[in-house]
Protein backbone atom coordinates (compact mmCIF):
# COMPACT_ATOMS: atom_id res chain seq x y z
CA UNK A 1 0.00 0.00 0.00
CA UNK A 2 1.33 3.37 -1.34
CA UNK A 3 1.00 6.55 0.61
CA UNK A 4 -0.26 7.74 -2.58
CA UNK A 5 -3.15 4.78 -2.99
CA UNK A 6 -4.53 6.46 0.48
CA UNK A 7 -4.54 10.03 -0.72
CA UNK A 8 -5.96 9.70 -3.84
CA UNK A 9 -8.69 11.83 -3.78
CA UNK A 10 -10.40 9.90 -6.73
CA UNK A 11 -11.28 6.54 -5.84
CA UNK A 12 -10.91 4.24 -8.40
CA UNK A 13 -13.72 1.88 -9.07
CA UNK A 14 -12.20 -1.65 -9.91
CA UNK A 15 -14.00 -5.12 -10.82
CA UNK A 16 -11.77 -7.30 -8.28
CA UNK A 17 -9.09 -6.75 -5.60
CA UNK A 18 -5.47 -5.67 -6.77
CA UNK A 19 -3.43 -8.46 -8.40
CA UNK A 20 -6.31 -10.37 -9.26
CA UNK A 21 -7.35 -10.56 -12.81
CA UNK A 22 -10.64 -12.01 -13.14
CA UNK A 23 -11.15 -11.83 -16.88
CA UNK A 24 -7.45 -13.61 -17.19
CA UNK A 25 -8.91 -16.13 -14.85
CA UNK A 26 -12.17 -16.61 -17.10
CA UNK A 27 -10.02 -17.17 -20.39
CA UNK A 28 -9.20 -20.62 -18.51
CA UNK A 29 -12.88 -21.96 -18.58
CA UNK A 30 -13.99 -22.21 -21.58
CA UNK A 31 -17.30 -23.41 -20.70
CA UNK A 32 -17.40 -19.88 -19.31
CA UNK A 33 -18.22 -18.63 -23.19
CA UNK A 34 -21.23 -20.90 -23.56
CA UNK A 35 -24.79 -19.02 -24.24
CA UNK A 36 -27.75 -19.89 -22.46
CA UNK A 37 -31.30 -19.27 -23.64
CA UNK A 38 -29.52 -16.25 -25.81
CA UNK A 39 -27.82 -15.03 -22.83
CA UNK A 40 -23.93 -15.07 -21.84
CA UNK A 41 -24.22 -17.88 -19.31
CA UNK A 42 -23.71 -16.84 -15.68
CA UNK A 43 -22.90 -19.71 -13.21
CA UNK A 44 -23.33 -19.32 -10.03
CA UNK A 45 -24.22 -22.56 -9.06
CA UNK A 46 -20.65 -23.40 -7.98
CA UNK A 47 -21.58 -25.30 -4.85
CA UNK A 48 -23.21 -27.90 -6.60
CA UNK A 49 -20.39 -28.92 -8.96
CA UNK A 50 -17.55 -26.08 -9.95
CA UNK A 51 -16.46 -25.44 -14.06
CA UNK A 52 -12.75 -27.37 -15.18
CA UNK A 53 -10.31 -24.81 -16.40
CA UNK A 54 -8.38 -26.02 -19.24
CA UNK A 55 -5.64 -27.47 -18.12
CA UNK A 56 -7.80 -30.22 -16.21
CA UNK A 57 -9.30 -31.00 -19.78
CA UNK A 58 -6.40 -31.37 -21.55
CA UNK A 59 -4.64 -33.43 -18.67
CA UNK A 60 -7.63 -36.04 -19.26
CA UNK A 61 -7.40 -35.82 -22.63
CA UNK A 62 -3.74 -36.28 -22.23
CA UNK A 63 -3.98 -39.32 -20.53
CA UNK A 64 -5.99 -40.99 -22.38
CA UNK A 65 -4.30 -40.38 -25.91
CA UNK A 66 -1.03 -40.80 -24.96
CA UNK A 67 -0.77 -42.52 -20.80
CA UNK A 68 -4.11 -44.68 -20.71
CA UNK A 69 -3.17 -48.23 -19.04
CA UNK A 70 -3.88 -49.79 -16.08
CA UNK A 71 -2.03 -48.69 -13.06
CA UNK A 72 0.01 -50.60 -10.54
CA UNK A 73 0.71 -53.78 -12.06
CA UNK A 74 1.48 -53.54 -15.36
CA UNK A 75 5.18 -54.44 -16.78
CA UNK A 76 5.15 -52.36 -19.54
CA UNK A 77 5.56 -48.52 -20.68
CA UNK A 78 2.63 -47.20 -20.58
CA UNK A 79 1.26 -48.84 -17.24
CA UNK A 80 4.46 -47.31 -15.70
CA UNK A 81 3.86 -44.12 -16.80
CA UNK A 82 0.17 -43.87 -15.51
CA UNK A 83 0.99 -45.26 -12.54
CA UNK A 84 3.45 -42.33 -12.18
CA UNK A 85 1.01 -39.95 -12.99
CA UNK A 86 -1.71 -41.20 -10.60
CA UNK A 87 0.61 -41.43 -7.98
CA UNK A 88 1.97 -37.93 -8.68
CA UNK A 89 -1.35 -36.69 -8.22
CA UNK A 90 -2.02 -38.23 -5.09
CA UNK A 91 1.35 -36.51 -3.97
CA UNK A 92 -0.23 -33.13 -5.05
CA UNK A 93 -3.55 -33.62 -3.22
CA UNK A 94 -1.14 -34.45 -0.08
CA UNK A 95 0.65 -31.19 -0.86
CA UNK A 96 -2.77 -29.59 -1.79
CA UNK A 97 -3.95 -30.85 1.74
CA UNK A 98 -0.70 -30.23 4.06
CA UNK A 99 -0.53 -33.91 4.37
CA UNK A 100 2.60 -35.32 6.20
CA UNK A 101 2.77 -38.36 3.35
CA UNK A 102 0.95 -39.00 0.40
CA UNK A 103 0.23 -42.73 1.60
CA UNK A 104 -2.26 -40.84 3.80
CA UNK A 105 -4.59 -39.63 0.21
CA UNK A 106 -7.46 -42.38 -0.17
CA UNK A 107 -8.46 -41.83 -3.24
CA UNK A 108 -12.26 -42.23 -3.26
CA UNK A 109 -15.91 -41.35 -5.96
CA UNK A 110 -16.39 -38.50 -3.86
CA UNK A 111 -16.93 -36.81 -0.46
CA UNK A 112 -19.81 -39.19 0.11
CA UNK A 113 -17.76 -42.48 -0.48
CA UNK A 114 -15.16 -41.20 2.00
CA UNK A 115 -17.60 -40.39 4.87
CA UNK A 116 -18.96 -43.83 4.18
CA UNK A 117 -15.69 -45.20 4.94
CA UNK A 118 -14.43 -43.99 7.41
CA UNK A 119 -18.17 -44.55 8.80
CA UNK A 120 -17.92 -48.46 8.17
CA UNK A 121 -14.32 -49.23 8.77
CA UNK A 122 -12.95 -46.85 11.72
CA UNK A 123 -16.40 -46.13 13.30
CA UNK A 124 -18.41 -49.34 13.11
CA UNK A 125 -15.90 -52.01 14.71
CA UNK A 126 -15.46 -49.52 17.67
CA UNK A 127 -19.21 -48.26 18.29
CA UNK A 128 -20.87 -50.16 21.39
CA UNK A 129 -24.55 -49.85 21.64
CA UNK A 130 -25.13 -46.56 23.44
CA UNK A 131 -21.78 -44.47 22.55
CA UNK A 132 -22.61 -41.60 20.55
CA UNK A 133 -21.16 -40.13 17.13
CA UNK A 134 -21.84 -35.63 17.34
CA UNK A 135 -22.68 -34.15 13.56
CA UNK A 136 -24.44 -30.71 13.62
CA UNK A 137 -27.89 -29.29 12.19
CA UNK A 138 -25.95 -28.05 9.33
CA UNK A 139 -24.69 -31.28 7.51
CA UNK A 140 -25.45 -32.32 3.78
CA UNK A 141 -27.44 -35.85 3.95
CA UNK A 142 -24.03 -37.02 3.09
CA UNK A 143 -22.61 -36.17 6.68
CA UNK A 144 -25.91 -37.60 8.82
CA UNK A 145 -27.11 -40.53 6.63
CA UNK A 146 -23.68 -42.60 7.10
CA UNK A 147 -23.66 -42.19 10.58
CA UNK A 148 -27.44 -43.10 11.02
CA UNK A 149 -26.95 -46.47 9.04
CA UNK A 150 -23.80 -46.77 11.28
CA UNK A 151 -25.56 -45.89 14.69
CA UNK A 152 -28.54 -48.62 12.98
CA UNK A 153 -25.75 -51.49 12.76
CA UNK A 154 -24.26 -50.50 16.44
CA UNK A 155 -26.88 -49.18 18.49
CA UNK A 156 -24.92 -46.34 18.96
CA UNK A 157 -26.55 -42.82 18.76
CA UNK A 158 -26.65 -40.03 16.69
CA UNK A 159 -26.12 -36.28 18.64
CA UNK A 160 -27.01 -32.78 16.90
CA UNK A 161 -25.30 -29.88 17.95
CA UNK A 162 -27.27 -27.01 17.09
CA UNK A 163 -27.44 -23.33 15.29
CA UNK A 164 -28.26 -20.36 16.19
CA UNK A 165 -30.29 -17.91 13.69
CA UNK A 166 -27.79 -17.06 11.78
CA UNK A 167 -26.33 -20.78 10.95
CA UNK A 168 -23.77 -20.40 13.13
CA UNK A 169 -22.75 -23.59 15.18
CA UNK A 170 -23.35 -23.01 18.72
CA UNK A 171 -20.24 -24.02 20.15
CA UNK A 172 -21.27 -24.20 24.01
CA UNK A 173 -23.82 -26.88 23.43
CA UNK A 174 -21.17 -28.66 21.04
CA UNK A 175 -18.68 -28.61 24.13
CA UNK A 176 -22.21 -29.86 26.32
CA UNK A 177 -22.46 -32.91 23.52
CA UNK A 178 -19.08 -33.97 24.08
CA UNK A 179 -19.45 -36.41 26.82
CA UNK A 180 -18.26 -39.84 27.89
CA UNK A 181 -19.88 -41.59 25.60
CA UNK A 182 -18.84 -39.36 22.46
CA UNK A 183 -16.61 -42.12 20.26
CA UNK A 184 -16.59 -39.67 17.14
CA UNK A 185 -17.38 -36.25 16.10
CA UNK A 186 -18.20 -35.54 12.40
CA UNK A 187 -18.80 -32.21 11.04
CA UNK A 188 -18.47 -29.85 7.96
CA UNK A 189 -16.13 -27.18 7.65
CA UNK A 190 -18.19 -24.89 5.03
CA UNK A 191 -21.88 -25.60 5.39
CA UNK A 192 -23.06 -25.83 1.35
CA UNK A 193 -26.81 -24.79 2.67
CA UNK A 194 -25.67 -21.66 4.22
CA UNK A 195 -22.06 -20.46 3.85
CA UNK A 196 -20.59 -21.08 7.28
CA UNK A 197 -17.43 -21.70 8.11
CA UNK A 198 -17.55 -23.88 11.38
CA UNK A 199 -14.63 -23.34 13.83
CA UNK A 200 -12.89 -26.25 12.90
CA UNK A 201 -9.75 -25.60 14.76
CA UNK A 202 -11.76 -25.22 17.86
CA UNK A 203 -13.75 -28.53 17.27
CA UNK A 204 -10.81 -30.84 16.63
CA UNK A 205 -9.09 -29.32 20.15
CA UNK A 206 -12.02 -30.00 21.96
CA UNK A 207 -12.92 -33.09 20.78
CA UNK A 208 -9.46 -34.38 21.60
CA UNK A 209 -9.25 -33.14 24.85
CA UNK A 210 -11.45 -35.85 25.30
CA UNK A 211 -10.09 -38.13 22.96
CA UNK A 212 -12.50 -38.12 20.39
CA UNK A 213 -11.40 -38.41 16.49
CA UNK A 214 -12.89 -35.98 14.36
CA UNK A 215 -13.66 -36.43 10.48
CA UNK A 216 -14.52 -32.28 8.67
CA UNK A 217 -16.53 -32.84 5.52
CA UNK A 218 -14.82 -30.56 3.30
CA UNK A 219 -16.28 -30.52 0.33
CA UNK A 220 -17.28 -27.16 0.22
CA UNK A 221 -14.10 -25.56 2.03
CA UNK A 222 -11.48 -27.50 0.32
CA UNK A 223 -11.95 -25.12 -3.50
CA UNK A 224 -12.86 -21.92 -1.13
CA UNK A 225 -10.25 -21.91 1.82
CA UNK A 226 -6.35 -23.33 2.58
CA UNK A 227 -6.94 -26.23 3.95
CA UNK A 228 -3.84 -27.43 6.26
CA UNK A 229 -4.96 -30.75 7.33
CA UNK A 230 -1.55 -31.12 9.87
CA UNK A 231 -2.44 -27.34 11.49
CA UNK A 232 -5.91 -28.59 12.01
CA UNK A 233 -4.54 -31.32 13.45
CA UNK A 234 -8.54 -33.47 12.01
CA UNK A 235 -8.17 -36.91 12.02
CA UNK A 236 -10.09 -37.51 8.37
CA UNK A 237 -10.79 -34.76 6.08
CA UNK A 238 -13.29 -35.53 3.00
CA UNK A 239 -13.63 -33.71 -0.53
CA UNK A 240 -14.70 -34.20 -4.07
CA UNK A 241 -12.44 -33.18 -7.12
CA UNK A 242 -15.35 -31.85 -9.14
CA UNK A 243 -16.38 -28.84 -6.64
CA UNK A 244 -12.76 -28.44 -6.84
CA UNK A 245 -12.25 -27.55 -10.66
CA UNK A 246 -11.66 -31.36 -11.08
CA UNK A 247 -13.48 -34.01 -12.89
CA UNK A 248 -16.59 -35.61 -10.98
CA UNK A 249 -16.29 -39.39 -9.80
CA UNK A 250 -13.26 -38.70 -7.71
CA UNK A 251 -12.74 -37.16 -4.05
CA UNK A 252 -10.49 -37.94 -1.96
CA UNK A 253 -10.25 -38.60 1.54
CA UNK A 254 -7.36 -37.57 3.98
CA UNK A 255 -6.24 -39.85 7.51
CA UNK A 256 -4.01 -39.98 9.44
CA UNK A 257 -1.37 -43.28 8.49
CA UNK A 258 -1.63 -44.67 11.81
CA UNK A 259 -5.43 -44.62 12.10
CA UNK A 260 -5.56 -45.90 8.42
CA UNK A 261 -3.43 -48.51 9.19
CA UNK A 262 -5.53 -49.97 11.78
CA UNK A 263 -8.34 -49.93 10.07
CA UNK A 264 -10.05 -52.69 7.87
CA UNK A 265 -10.45 -52.57 4.48
CA UNK A 266 -13.43 -50.76 3.26
CA UNK A 267 -13.89 -53.25 -0.02
CA UNK A 268 -12.45 -56.51 -1.39
CA UNK A 269 -11.30 -56.85 -4.65
CA UNK A 270 -8.06 -56.00 -6.94
CA UNK A 271 -4.74 -53.91 -6.05
CA UNK A 272 -6.03 -54.23 -2.27
CA UNK A 273 -3.96 -57.25 -1.62
CA UNK A 274 -1.25 -58.51 -1.01
CA UNK A 275 -1.48 -62.49 -1.14
CA UNK A 276 -4.96 -64.09 -1.68
CA UNK A 277 -4.89 -67.64 -0.77
CA UNK A 278 -8.58 -69.53 0.06
CA UNK A 279 -7.42 -69.90 3.24
CA UNK A 280 -6.06 -66.13 4.24
CA UNK A 281 -5.61 -62.87 2.18
CA UNK A 282 -2.93 -60.17 3.43
CA UNK A 283 -4.00 -56.64 2.51
CA UNK A 284 -1.82 -54.03 1.14
CA UNK A 285 -0.25 -50.70 2.59
CA UNK A 286 -2.24 -48.18 2.83
CA UNK A 287 -3.59 -46.21 1.14
CA UNK A 288 -4.21 -49.02 -1.43
CA UNK A 289 -5.60 -51.15 1.06
CA UNK A 290 -8.85 -48.73 0.48
CA UNK A 291 -8.38 -48.81 -3.53
CA UNK A 292 -9.74 -52.08 -4.62
CA UNK A 293 -10.66 -52.50 -8.15
CA UNK A 294 -9.18 -50.70 -10.97
CA UNK A 295 -9.97 -47.20 -9.70
CA UNK A 296 -10.73 -43.40 -11.63
CA UNK A 297 -7.52 -43.11 -13.07
CA UNK A 298 -7.81 -40.12 -15.29
CA UNK A 299 -9.91 -38.74 -12.40
CA UNK A 300 -7.43 -39.23 -9.92
CA UNK A 301 -4.93 -37.39 -12.39
CA UNK A 302 -7.20 -34.80 -13.60
CA UNK A 303 -7.61 -34.13 -9.50
CA UNK A 304 -4.05 -33.73 -9.47
CA UNK A 305 -4.13 -31.28 -12.35
CA UNK A 306 -6.93 -29.42 -10.54
CA UNK A 307 -5.57 -28.97 -7.49
CA UNK A 308 -2.21 -27.63 -8.58
CA UNK A 309 -4.14 -25.16 -10.92
CA UNK A 310 -5.77 -24.01 -7.79
CA UNK A 311 -2.49 -23.85 -5.54
CA UNK A 312 -1.11 -22.20 -8.42
CA UNK A 313 -3.42 -18.92 -7.75
CA UNK A 314 -3.69 -18.98 -4.27
CA UNK A 315 -5.95 -20.51 -1.81
CA UNK A 316 -5.59 -16.84 0.00
CA UNK A 317 -6.10 -14.97 -3.08
CA UNK A 318 -9.37 -17.01 -3.88
CA UNK A 319 -10.53 -16.73 -0.64
CA UNK A 320 -9.50 -12.89 -0.70
CA UNK A 321 -11.66 -12.59 -4.28
CA UNK A 322 -14.62 -14.37 -3.35
CA UNK A 323 -15.09 -12.43 0.26
CA UNK A 324 -15.06 -9.36 -1.66
CA UNK A 325 -17.65 -10.74 -3.76
CA UNK A 326 -19.76 -12.18 -1.49
CA UNK A 327 -19.80 -8.58 0.24
CA UNK A 328 -20.35 -6.96 -2.96
CA UNK A 329 -23.50 -9.92 -3.48
CA UNK A 330 -24.94 -9.47 -0.43
CA UNK A 331 -25.41 -6.02 -0.17
CA UNK A 332 -26.58 -6.41 -3.83
CA UNK A 333 -29.22 -9.48 -3.24
CA UNK A 334 -30.36 -7.29 0.62
CA UNK A 335 -30.92 -4.11 -1.47
CA UNK A 336 -33.65 -6.21 -3.30
CA UNK A 337 -37.46 -5.62 -1.23
CA UNK A 338 -38.67 -9.18 -0.42
CA UNK A 339 -35.36 -10.76 -0.35
CA UNK A 340 -34.18 -12.92 2.89
CA UNK A 341 -30.90 -14.03 3.30
CA UNK A 342 -30.86 -17.53 5.15
CA UNK A 343 -27.38 -18.10 6.35
CA UNK A 344 -25.78 -14.55 7.70
CA UNK A 345 -22.90 -16.07 10.12
CA UNK A 346 -20.27 -13.58 10.57
CA UNK A 347 -17.38 -16.33 9.01
CA UNK A 348 -18.76 -16.81 6.25
CA UNK A 349 -17.51 -18.11 2.27
CA UNK A 350 -19.70 -17.43 -1.23
CA UNK A 351 -22.99 -19.19 -1.03
CA UNK A 352 -25.85 -16.79 -0.72
CA UNK A 353 -29.42 -18.97 0.18
CA UNK A 354 -32.06 -16.62 0.11
CA UNK A 355 -36.17 -16.47 -0.06
CA UNK A 356 -38.09 -14.22 -1.73
CA UNK A 357 -40.79 -13.02 -0.38
CA UNK A 358 -44.76 -14.46 -2.13
CA UNK A 359 -42.45 -16.39 -4.75
CA UNK A 360 -40.80 -19.96 -4.44
CA UNK A 361 -37.63 -20.69 -5.41
CA UNK A 362 -38.64 -23.13 -8.35
CA UNK A 363 -39.93 -20.29 -9.79
CA UNK A 364 -37.27 -18.11 -9.23
CA UNK A 365 -34.94 -20.41 -10.31
CA UNK A 366 -37.02 -20.56 -13.79
CA UNK A 367 -37.23 -16.82 -14.19
CA UNK A 368 -33.37 -16.73 -13.58
CA UNK A 369 -32.35 -19.81 -16.37
CA UNK A 370 -34.01 -17.77 -18.82
CA UNK A 371 -31.88 -15.19 -18.13
CA UNK A 372 -28.79 -17.31 -18.52
CA UNK A 373 -28.10 -17.52 -14.56
CA UNK A 374 -28.12 -20.81 -13.52
CA UNK A 375 -28.49 -21.16 -9.53
CA UNK A 376 -29.63 -24.01 -7.65
CA UNK A 377 -33.52 -23.80 -5.98
CA UNK A 378 -34.48 -26.38 -3.74
CA UNK A 379 -33.15 -27.95 -0.05
CA UNK A 380 -29.54 -28.14 -1.06
CA UNK A 381 -29.14 -31.65 0.06
CA UNK A 382 -30.06 -30.35 3.45
CA UNK A 383 -33.28 -30.74 4.95
CA UNK A 384 -32.49 -30.28 8.22
CA UNK A 385 -31.64 -26.67 7.93
CA UNK A 386 -34.41 -25.99 5.79
CA UNK A 387 -36.79 -27.34 8.61
CA UNK A 388 -34.16 -25.31 11.02
CA UNK A 389 -35.42 -21.98 9.25
CA UNK A 390 -38.74 -22.54 8.13
CA UNK A 391 -38.79 -22.62 4.92
CA UNK A 392 -39.35 -25.64 1.95
CA UNK A 393 -36.95 -24.41 -0.11
CA UNK A 394 -34.39 -22.02 -1.12
CA UNK A 395 -33.02 -20.32 -4.05
CA UNK A 396 -28.55 -20.08 -3.85
CA UNK A 397 -26.34 -18.22 -5.50
CA UNK A 398 -22.83 -19.71 -4.78
CA UNK A 399 -19.80 -18.04 -6.19
CA UNK A 400 -16.64 -19.34 -7.64
CA UNK A 401 -13.64 -17.12 -8.37
CA UNK A 402 -14.25 -16.35 -12.17
CA UNK A 403 -17.62 -14.70 -11.40
CA UNK A 404 -17.55 -11.11 -11.47
CA UNK A 405 -19.34 -8.16 -9.97
CA UNK A 406 -21.49 -8.13 -13.19
CA UNK A 407 -22.53 -11.34 -12.64
CA UNK A 408 -24.06 -10.44 -9.49
CA UNK A 409 -25.74 -7.35 -11.12
CA UNK A 410 -26.98 -9.36 -13.68
CA UNK A 411 -28.22 -11.36 -10.52
CA UNK A 412 -29.75 -8.45 -9.15
CA UNK A 413 -31.42 -7.16 -12.14
CA UNK A 414 -33.22 -10.64 -13.16
CA UNK A 415 -34.27 -10.48 -9.24
CA UNK A 416 -35.97 -7.84 -10.34
CA UNK A 417 -38.03 -9.46 -13.37
CA UNK A 418 -38.80 -12.06 -10.92
CA UNK A 419 -40.67 -9.54 -9.24
CA UNK A 420 -42.13 -7.70 -11.95
CA UNK A 421 -43.51 -11.21 -13.06
CA UNK A 422 -44.99 -12.25 -10.14
CA UNK A 423 -46.18 -8.63 -9.07
CA UNK B 1 -39.70 -12.24 -21.15
CA UNK B 2 -42.29 -14.33 -23.42
CA UNK B 3 -41.74 -17.83 -23.25
CA UNK B 4 -41.50 -16.55 -19.57
CA UNK B 5 -44.78 -15.09 -19.77
CA UNK B 6 -46.24 -18.22 -21.88
CA UNK B 7 -45.64 -20.12 -18.64
CA UNK B 8 -46.89 -17.42 -15.64
CA UNK B 9 -49.64 -17.19 -17.58
CA UNK B 10 -52.32 -14.57 -15.49
CA UNK B 11 -54.47 -17.13 -14.60
CA UNK B 12 -51.80 -19.73 -13.18
CA UNK B 13 -50.39 -16.03 -11.43
CA UNK B 14 -53.83 -15.56 -9.80
CA UNK B 15 -54.39 -19.04 -8.47
CA UNK B 16 -50.90 -19.21 -6.66
CA UNK B 17 -51.48 -16.01 -5.19
CA UNK B 18 -55.23 -16.87 -4.49
CA UNK B 19 -55.81 -20.83 -4.81
CA UNK B 20 -59.08 -21.85 -4.53
CA UNK B 21 -60.26 -24.86 -2.46
CA UNK B 22 -57.25 -24.65 -0.61
CA UNK B 23 -58.07 -26.28 2.67
CA UNK B 24 -58.92 -29.08 4.65
CA UNK B 25 -61.75 -31.12 3.68
CA UNK B 26 -64.24 -31.78 6.60
CA UNK B 27 -65.59 -35.04 5.52
CA UNK B 28 -63.30 -36.04 2.68
CA UNK B 29 -63.18 -39.90 2.37
CA UNK B 30 -60.66 -40.17 0.02
CA UNK B 31 -56.82 -38.44 0.92
CA UNK B 32 -53.52 -39.02 -0.42
CA UNK B 33 -50.42 -37.02 -0.19
CA UNK B 34 -47.88 -36.03 -2.86
CA UNK B 35 -44.25 -35.38 -3.12
CA UNK B 36 -42.18 -33.79 -5.21
CA UNK B 37 -38.65 -33.99 -3.71
CA UNK B 38 -36.62 -31.88 -6.73
CA UNK B 39 -38.26 -28.85 -5.13
CA UNK B 40 -39.94 -30.19 -2.13
CA UNK B 41 -43.42 -29.31 -3.35
CA UNK B 42 -45.93 -31.09 -1.24
CA UNK B 43 -49.41 -31.41 -1.73
CA UNK B 44 -52.51 -33.43 -0.13
CA UNK B 45 -55.51 -33.90 -1.83
CA UNK B 46 -58.53 -34.43 0.26
CA UNK B 47 -61.84 -35.90 -1.86
CA UNK B 48 -65.63 -36.55 -1.09
CA UNK B 49 -66.87 -39.11 -3.10
CA UNK B 50 -70.12 -40.35 -4.17
CA UNK B 51 -71.43 -42.77 -6.35
CA UNK B 52 -68.05 -42.39 -8.24
CA UNK B 53 -68.47 -38.78 -8.27
CA UNK B 54 -65.87 -35.64 -6.88
CA UNK B 55 -68.63 -34.48 -4.78
CA UNK B 56 -66.09 -32.07 -3.06
CA UNK B 57 -62.46 -31.61 -3.36
CA UNK B 58 -59.80 -29.51 -1.81
CA UNK B 59 -56.23 -29.36 -1.13
CA UNK B 60 -53.46 -28.11 1.07
CA UNK B 61 -49.53 -28.03 0.58
CA UNK B 62 -46.51 -25.81 -0.38
CA UNK B 63 -44.88 -25.73 -3.35
CA UNK B 64 -43.75 -23.26 -6.35
CA UNK B 65 -46.35 -21.18 -8.44
CA UNK B 66 -47.01 -23.93 -11.25
CA UNK B 67 -47.98 -26.98 -8.51
CA UNK B 68 -50.03 -24.45 -6.92
CA UNK B 69 -51.90 -23.14 -9.56
CA UNK B 70 -51.91 -26.78 -11.11
CA UNK B 71 -53.79 -27.82 -7.78
CA UNK B 72 -56.03 -25.06 -7.05
CA UNK B 73 -56.80 -25.18 -11.30
CA UNK B 74 -57.52 -29.11 -10.97
CA UNK B 75 -59.92 -28.65 -7.92
CA UNK B 76 -62.25 -26.57 -9.58
CA UNK B 77 -62.00 -28.58 -13.04
CA UNK B 78 -63.10 -31.95 -11.54
CA UNK B 79 -65.42 -30.76 -9.06
CA UNK B 80 -68.60 -32.47 -9.97
CA UNK B 81 -67.37 -34.86 -12.54
CA UNK B 82 -66.97 -39.12 -12.01
CA UNK B 83 -64.41 -40.90 -11.91
CA UNK B 84 -64.15 -41.45 -15.36
CA UNK B 85 -64.18 -37.99 -16.25
CA UNK B 86 -61.76 -36.62 -14.17
CA UNK B 87 -59.48 -39.44 -15.75
CA UNK B 88 -59.71 -38.63 -19.43
CA UNK B 89 -59.34 -35.14 -18.38
CA UNK B 90 -55.65 -35.73 -16.49
CA UNK B 91 -55.21 -37.35 -19.73
CA UNK B 92 -55.93 -34.62 -21.65
CA UNK B 93 -53.51 -32.07 -19.17
CA UNK B 94 -50.52 -34.77 -19.39
CA UNK B 95 -50.73 -34.40 -22.97
CA UNK B 96 -50.43 -30.93 -23.24
CA UNK B 97 -48.01 -30.38 -20.62
CA UNK B 98 -45.43 -33.22 -21.89
CA UNK B 99 -46.15 -32.21 -25.26
CA UNK B 100 -47.00 -35.54 -26.41
CA UNK B 101 -49.73 -34.46 -28.11
CA UNK B 102 -47.54 -32.36 -30.49
CA UNK B 103 -47.95 -28.53 -31.53
CA UNK B 104 -51.68 -29.19 -32.90
CA UNK B 105 -52.73 -30.86 -29.80
CA UNK B 106 -56.45 -29.09 -29.03
CA UNK B 107 -56.37 -28.28 -25.49
CA UNK B 108 -60.09 -27.03 -26.22
CA UNK B 109 -61.82 -29.60 -24.22
CA UNK B 110 -59.24 -28.65 -20.81
CA UNK B 111 -60.95 -24.88 -20.35
CA UNK B 112 -58.62 -22.91 -18.21
CA UNK B 113 -56.13 -25.89 -17.81
CA UNK B 114 -55.34 -24.30 -21.07
CA UNK B 115 -53.20 -22.10 -19.41
CA UNK B 116 -50.61 -24.40 -18.33
CA UNK B 117 -49.86 -25.28 -22.70
CA UNK B 118 -46.58 -22.90 -21.55
CA UNK B 119 -45.09 -25.86 -19.72
CA UNK B 120 -43.90 -28.03 -22.40
CA UNK B 121 -41.35 -25.40 -23.15
CA UNK B 122 -40.28 -26.17 -19.21
CA UNK B 123 -39.47 -30.21 -19.26
CA UNK B 124 -38.41 -29.61 -15.47
CA UNK B 125 -41.76 -28.36 -14.51
CA UNK B 126 -43.87 -31.27 -15.94
CA UNK B 127 -43.89 -32.87 -12.76
CA UNK B 128 -44.65 -29.25 -11.20
CA UNK B 129 -47.76 -29.04 -12.94
CA UNK B 130 -48.90 -33.15 -12.80
CA UNK B 131 -47.99 -33.40 -8.89
CA UNK B 132 -51.58 -32.49 -8.09
CA UNK B 133 -52.74 -34.75 -10.60
CA UNK B 134 -50.89 -37.94 -9.48
CA UNK B 135 -51.68 -37.34 -5.94
CA UNK B 136 -55.70 -37.02 -7.28
CA UNK B 137 -55.61 -40.42 -8.68
CA UNK B 138 -54.03 -41.76 -5.75
CA UNK B 139 -56.56 -40.53 -3.65
CA UNK B 140 -59.09 -41.73 -5.97
CA UNK B 141 -57.60 -45.64 -5.88
CA UNK B 142 -57.24 -45.43 -2.27
CA UNK B 143 -53.35 -46.00 -2.11
CA UNK B 144 -51.85 -45.70 1.24
CA UNK B 145 -47.99 -44.71 0.31
CA UNK B 146 -47.32 -41.39 -0.53
CA UNK B 147 -46.72 -40.49 -3.97
CA UNK B 148 -43.63 -39.27 -5.31
CA UNK B 149 -42.48 -37.79 -8.92
CA UNK B 150 -39.30 -39.36 -9.20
Amino acid sequence: MTSAGRTSATPIRRDSPPGFDVEKIREDFPILRVMAHGKPLVYLDNAATSQKPQVVIDRLREYYRAENANIHRGIHYLSERATEAYEDARAAVARFLNAAEPREIVFVRSTTEAINLVAQSYARPRLQPGDEVVISAMEHHSNIVPWQIVCEQTGAILRVVPINDAGELVLAEYERLLGPRTKFVAMVHVSNALGTVTPVRRIVELAHSRGVPVLLDGAQAAPRLPVDVRALDCDFYAFSGHKAYGPTGIGALYGKASLLEAMPPYQGGGDMILSVTFEKTLYNVIPFKFEAGTPHISGGIGLGAAVDYVSGIGLERIAAYEGDLLAYATDALAAIPGVRLIGTAKEKVGVLSFVLEGVHAHDVGTILDREGIAIRTGHHCAMPVMQRFGVPATARASLAFYNTRAEIDALAAAMHKVRELFG
Amino acid sequence: MSDLRDLYQEVILDHNKAPRNFHRLEGANRTAEGHNPLCGDQVRVYVLLADDRIGNIAFQGSGCAISKASASLMTASVKGKTRAEAEALFHAFHKMVTGEGGAAFDAGGLGKLAAFSGVREFPIRVKCATLPWHTLRAALEGRQEPVSTE
